[in-house]
Order: structure tokens, then C-alpha cells, then sequence
């Protein structure tokens, strides 16, 4: 590319971190007993994701990710984490239910991903023919102040809503011994 | 320059968002606790966000509008991981647990 020496496999190296990150996240993330270490997995995984988007020429996306998922979602969840007492006690259940419940979750989530990996890869998908537009952060911005105005509006709305319910919701029953 | 092509390619990405959604789908069958299924429903987002940026990037004319729904896409699980870890926590007073195998109170 240009003079940097050896920029092709700094790039390769830097996705195949994101990759990785992505993967071993996710992995965390379902597999780990504890609820905390789950966080951790999850943010991790958001990490990797903020990675894969700016290859994917998502700069104002990655910068999102890591705000909001990272920043806001990983953070709430520790907070309801702290109040609550999440982690799976010991359970009743035997450990022939735990594996046969195991090897159930695995069966269905491998035919989940052999199905949707099948039809992704399989279709034969067409490029455009020409593009309208670059998507660039500028890009964006006119949009969502033009052609999705009226969704930007309602998701504010929406987020409203949200934080009024959650509130309402969780300050139900407060004062009870 | 096979190592372009690895992310030159939407195959990859399609093959992550694919596992990312098995991911979910399996921690939200395994889980027994209320928040361990609001993570996996998380990564479900993501996948789902993911699968939309890729396609967005590789075929569609207008690559901002995909960008625009990934960010939807966001607000959304926002909103909704505000309203669960409510939910949670109403649930966690009232029983003593968040476990879902004792939340059983409807069950016929």
C-alpha cells in the first residue's frame, strides 16, 4: 500500500484480533458458570464487534458499539448484577439432567448455525450495480435528518419509554419488608 | 494476497454473525438465570446487527441505510436491557431469585 513496512499483515493481524475477540467473547459469554465473568465475555465480544465494523467501513458504528454495548449495556447489566444474586446456585438438578439439557442446547444451536451459515454462504448474492451514496458519517447524519427522520423521532420516543417503564417497574415494591 | 482476502469477502462475516446467533441461541437454552438469557439475547442483537452491516457493506446500492438500522438496532437492545434489568430486578424482590426453573408461578 503505502511506505509503512508490512501494513497488509498488520491489517490481517488486527482482524484476526476482532475475529478472535468476536469468537472467544461469545464463548465467554454462554459458557462460563459465573454471571460476572458472562459480562466480561459480552463486552469483550462487543469489542470484537466494534473491530469487525470498521472493517466493514462502519467508523460512527464502532464508535457506538463500544458506547453504548460496552459502555451503557455491560455497565447496567453489573449494576442488576450487584442487586441481584445471579449466579446459578448448585442446582437440584443432576448432573445427568445438566448434560442432557448440555448436549440439547449444543444440538439445536449447531443446527441453528449450520442452517443460517448455509443459507448466507449459499445464495448467490448480487453486487450493486452503482452505489447512491458512500456512507460516510456525513452521510448518515443527513439521513437520519431526512429520509429517517420520523424513526429517529420514535426510537427517541421508544428510549423514552423505556427508561420511564424501567423505572416504574423496578420501583414497584421498594418499600415492602 | 490471500490475507485480503479474508475480510475483502462478506463470507467470513456472514460465517461470525451465523455463530454469534448459534451462541445466543444456546446460551439462551442453557442459562437458567434471568440475566445469563438477556446476554444471550444480546448476542442475538449482535448477530443480527452484524449479518445487517455485512450485507449493507458488500451488496446493497445505498450503504447508508444499513448503517442507519444497525444503529436502530442499538437503541433498540438499549431499550430493551433497560426494561429486562428491570424486570429483573422487580422479579428478584418479590421472589428471592432469578432463577427461572423456580419462577414457576403460572405454570399450569
Amino acid at each position: 500500500m503505502n511506505g509503512f513496512p508490512a501494513t497488509d499483515y498488520v491489517v490481517a493481524f488486527v482482524f484476526a484480533v476482532a475475529v478472535a475477540a468476536t469468537v472467544g467473547g461469545a464463548l465467554i459469554a454462554v459458557l462460563t458458570s459465573r454471571i460476572i465473568r458472562s459480562v466480561c465475555g459480552l463486552a469483550i465480544c462487543c469489542c470484537g464487534l466494534a473491530g469487525l465494523y470498521y472493517f466493514l467501513h462502519s467508523p460512527f458504528l464502532t464508535l457506538m458499539e463500544i458506547l453504548i454495548y460496552v459502555g451503557a449495556i455491560c455497565v447496567t447489566i453489573i449494576f442488576a448484577v450487584m442487586l441481584a444474586e445471579p449466579d446459578e446456585s448448585p442446582s437440584r438438578e443432576t448432573r445427568r439432567q445438566a448434560l442432557g439439557w448440555g448436549g440439547a442446547a449444543l444440538l439445536v444451536s449447531v443446527a441453528v448455525f449450520w442452517g443460517v451459515a448455509r443459507l448466507g454462504l449459499g445464495h448467490d448474492w448480487a453486487a450493486p450495480a452503482r452505489r447512491t451514496s458512500q456512507g460516510t458519517v456525513k452521510d448518515i447524519g443527513v439521513s437520519l435528518l431526512t429520509t429517517y427522520s420520523l424513526a429517529f423521532e420514535l426510537i427517541s420516543l421508544v428510549l423514552l419509554v423505556a427508561i420511564l417503564g424501567a423505572l416504574v417497574i423496578a420501583r414497584y415494591g421498594r418499600t415492602k419488608p | 494476497m490471500s490475507l485480503d482476502a479474508s475480510f475483502h469477502s462478506p463470507d467470513l462475516y456472514l460465517l461470525l454473525a451465523a455463530f454469534l446467533f448459534a451462541a445466543g441461541v444456546f446460551g439462551m437454552v442453557r442459562r437458567r438465570t434471568l440475566i445469563g438469557m438477556l446476554i444471550a439475547g444480546e448476542l442475538i442483537f449482535s448477530s443480527a446487527s452484524l449479518n445487517l452491516l455485512a450485507l449493507n457493506h458488500f451488496f446493497a446500492p445505498d450503504p447508508t441505510a444499513g448503517q442507519v438500522f444497525a444503529l436502530f438496532i442499538l437503541a433498540l437492545a438499549a431499550a430493551e436491557a433497560s426494561i429486562a434489568l428491570a424486570i429483573t430486578i422487580a422479579v428478584y424482590r418479590n421472589y428471592r431469585s432469578i432463577n427461572s426453573r423456580e419462577l414457576s408461578e403460572l405454570n399450569g
